[in-house]
This record gives structure tokens, sequence and C-alpha cells, in this order.
């Protein structure tokens, strides 16, 4: 088995590492201004938020494909200034990512920042801070089972993407090919046996994460309890 | 120092009311505001916080204007405004030790450290607030909402959660804080000896609107006319012994048993709220407990 080629697992990690920055980033204040908001968009941004969720990942993968395609407004300004295309290639993948992953990101942050006291943040105020210093020194540090959950679900949930990734990506090798597309592609070419491993790896990464966020939930749980 | 004239609708649970203030508080007077639940006490403080909007109206403190609704600029911000709050639920910041939870306000740690001696807390200055009784916890927030000097203190019944003894500490703790530093202090609060002990001028609070602004004396005492005692309590029971009616009122957390005349045994209901007064009797004191 060692002669197995690992680069779909490299590929694969590569590019949930990538949308899970990108995601935090985004994110944290995206989930800040939901919490915070009484804005009559508030529910319009939830839905489309939680969209990834319900809609088959070709879906997406579709209008993705389409929107960013050479023939598109986006993709020819892409191609025209940067020389860049945006569809088969990675940088296509971290963008499909990103959407495909956004709830697993937004939903735990929001909730938790919803669930803390609003004194804490009001005091944060009156101590003299400014949104983005309550944030980071008030708001995420008290909310760090939340914080974990939100960067390996989503990190996870990346490195088990298949649809959306069969759509923009394609299977370039080294490029777009991840350890799903992979397996798949043992199991068309009837060669069980790598299907085999790679499945098994697939699963043991899998629980081995899974296993860790909770067990650090369990343990934060205990320390206020 | 604080010239007020503020108008907020306000949608409670006895439906929708109108707060409607106006107000001029002098520098270092201690104002305590009472009156029922729901009357906009909080509401009022966090409106002076910048915590809340206004529909219209202006607060100016000491000539700077914090909010005027009749001009188009937006509202100082709370981070601006040189205030202390004490929440209700201390609002500490449970991932920052006693020490830091000051710093975090401002950084001067010497200063910090003196106003934790002053409240004999410095020995806790590493602990975490979770391992913290709620009089320690409330006097780490306190020692926080006066650590960039603020100009004025406004205190959200700091001491309802507390029990009898650490109310007694921590208001000598607020009095001497209030000294100490000259602030204008406002505090809601509900304990008629606390407001006793600490107010310079009381607001009694109704429906959003003040009904009275006095001293102390003037809005507690309950006693009118020749009355030497008077006490306001909820009738909880009238029973029969022999061809006595009794009732039994509750005062203050405390029972008390008064005769009624048959009249009076059918007028009354239990849940009223009845006043229990007397004139003609020398009552006794007597100690039972030192201070």
């Amino acid at each position: 088995m060692f002669d197995l080629d690992f680069e779909p697992f490299l590929v694969s990690f590569k590019l949930a590492f990538y949308t899970t920055s990108i995601l935090f980033v985004l994110c944290v204040p995206f989930a800040w201004y939901l919490s915070q908001t009484k804005s009559k968009i508030k529910p319009a941004l939830e839905a489309l938020t939680a969209l990834p969720i319900v809609l088959p990942p070709t879906v997406i993968g579709f209008y993705i494909l389409f929107a960013l395609s050479v023939n598109s407004p986006i993709g020819i300004f892409f191609e025209e200034t940067f020389g860049i295309k945006l569809v088969f290639n990675f940088t296509s993948l971290v963008i499909a990512s990103c959407f495909y992953s956004l709830p697993f990101m937004v939903q735990p942050l929001q909730a938790a920042i919803q669930n803390m006291p609003k004194s804490l943040i009001e005091a944060s105020y009156i101590c003299g801070k400014n949104n983005f210093q309550t944030i980071w020194y008030v708001i995420l540090p008290n909310i760090k089972p939340a914080v974990v959950t939100a960067v390996v679900t989503t990190f996870a949930h990346t490195i088990g993407e298949f649809g959306v990734v069969l759509m923009v990506g394609g299977s370039i090798p080294g490029e777009t090919k991840v350890a799903s597309i992979a397996i798949y592609e043992f199991v068309e070419l009837l060669d069980y046996e790598s299907a085999h491993i790679y499945s098994f790896f697939m699963i043991s990464i899998s629980f081995a994460v899974l296993f860790c966020v909770y067990y650090f939930n369990y343990k934060q749980r205990a320390k206020y309890d | 120092m604080i010239k007020l004239n503020i108008e907020k609708e306000l949608f409670g649970s006895s439906g929708q009311m109108n707060l409607e203030m106006k107000l001029d508080i002098k520098q270092g007077e201690f104002i305590v505001l009472t009156g029922v639940s729901g009357s906009g006490k909080t509401t009022f403080l966090r409106i002076l916080a910048g915590l809340e909007k206004i529909d219209s109206g202006f607060i100016k403190v000491n000539e700077k204007v914090w909010i005027d609704t009749s001009n188009n600029k937006s509202a100082l911000l709370p981070q601006k405004r040189n205030i202390g709050y004490l929440f209700q639920d201390y609002a500490l910041f449970p991932n920052m030790s006693v020490l830091k939870n000051l710093t975090f306000a401002k950084n001067d740690k010497t200063f910090a450290l003196s106003l934790l001696e002053l409240v004999g807390l410095e020995e806790l200055k590493d602990t975490m607030p979770s391992q913290l009784s709620g009089g320690q916890k409330q006097r780490v927030a306190l020692c926080r909402a006066m650590i960039s000097k603020p100009q004025i203190l406004l205190l959200d019944e700091p001491l309802s959660a507390l029990d009898l003894d650490m109310r007694k500490k921590l208001q000598e703790d607020i009095k001497l804080f209030h000294e100490e530093f000259n602030t204008t202090t406002i505090m809601v609060s509900h304990d008629p000896s606390e407001i006793y002990k600490l107010s310079s001028r009381v607001l009694l609070l109704d429906n959003g609107k003040i009904i009275k602004d006095a001293c102390a004396k003037e809005v507690l005492l309950k006693t009118s006319g020749s009355q030497k005692f008077s006490f306001e309590g909820e009738l909880l029971e009238i029973y029969q012994a022999d061809i006595l009616n009794i009732a039994v009122v509750s005062i203050a957390n405390q029972l008390v048993k008064v005769v009624l005349d048959s009249s009076q045994a059918q007028e009354l209901q239990v849940g009223d709220i009845v006043t229990i007064s007397t004139k003609a009797f020398a009552p006794t004191i007597s100690k039972k407990r030192n201070s």
C-alpha cells in the first residue's frame, strides 16, 4: 500500500486549510453583524447562509461554474485584468468551497455570540473598546468551544466535499484531484483495494478530528461547571 | 453638570409607555432612582450610558452635548462618555483575571492595585472571576468602573443579588468611592435603608415619569398626620379565631398578625396591598446585633 499516491489527500488538506482560513477571517465579522443587527434583511442573509446545507452540491457547483466561467462577466474580468482563469483550477475549488462550507463557519459563531450575556459586550464598550477590540479580547476568548467547532467542522466538511469539487474542479492530478474524487475514480476503475484504503483513511481522519472537537468541548464545559 | 430633557417610547410588560424626563443634576450628587419595576429606571441609566437611543431630546454634560436630536449629529458613543457602569450581573470578563479585568478598562496597574486594596481584594488579583463570590465579583466590577475615574458612575441595582452583610460592606465601598473621587453617582435601588444611607436626592419614577424629586426622608417615610407608624404590606390570609378575624400581612419579609373587625374582614381580600398604621403607643427599641 505504500506505493499509493497520497497527493489527493494533500490537495484535500491544502484546500481545507485555505477555505477554513479565508472563511474564519470573513465570517467572524459577518457572524458578529448577524448577531447584533436588527435589520429586516437579517432573515434573508441567514437563509442565504444556510442554503448550502439544503441544496445539492451540484446546484452550487453549477452556478459557481456558470458565474466564474470564461464567458461570464466575472470570468472575463479576471482573465483580462489578471490573466487567470477561475474554473478548473485550485482557485476555483477554494472559491466554491468557501460558498459550500459557509454555514458551518457562520452558524456556530453567530449562535455563540448571540448567547453571550449582552452586558459583557456593553461592559467592553464602557471600558472604551471599539467593536474590533471587543470581538478580539472579549468575544472570541469567551466562545472558544464554538470557535473550535466552527473551524474544525468547516475543515472536516471541506475535506468531505465531492459534488461541488467535481463540478468546478474537474480532476486534475495535483491541482484539483482531491481524495473524495480519487475514491470515486478508483471505484469506477474497479480498483476496490485502493478505494478501501483511501476510504479507511478518510474515516479515520474524520473520526479523529470530530473526536478531538467533542473532547475539547467536553473539557471546556467541565471547566466552567 | 448634567442637563437633560429626553423622551422615549417604551414597550414594557404593562404595555406601551412614554419615558419623559427633565432633569438638572449637580456635580457630586448621589441620586437614587426608585419605583416599581417597569417604570423606566434601568432604561434611563442605559440612555445615559449611550447603550440605548432616545426618540427626542438632549443630554448635555458639562456643556458638552452627548446627544441632541434637534441637530443631526449622531450620539456620543458609550466609549467616549467617561462613565462607570455597574451591571446587575457584574459583567466581569470570564477570560481575564481580576487584575486584567481592571487594566482592560485602563492600563494603569498601580492604580488598579490601589483600588483593589481599598476594597480589600488585592490578594485575589490573579484569581479568575468564576472563583469569586457574588460580593467579591461586584467589588471587582466596582473597581473596574472606577479605574478610569469616571465623571458619572451609574449603578443598576448592583446589590440586589447579595445578602445583607455583603450589601452593607458594598454600600460602604460605593460611598467611599463616591466621596473619594467626587463622582456624580446615579443608582437604581429598591432597598429603603440603602437609599436612606447613600442618597442625597431620590427620584421616584412611575410609568416613565418622575413623580417625586426630594430627599430620602420625604420620599420614603410613609407616615402622614399624627400616625407614628405606617407600613405597607401584602395581605396573605384572613382566618377566624373564636369570634375574631385575624389578618396575616407580610411586611418587608416579616409576617405580622392584625385583628380585623367584621366589616374589614369582608372588604379585604387576600393579595390586597394594605397599610398598617398606629397612633397611640410608645414603641420600644432594643439592640439585637451590633452593626
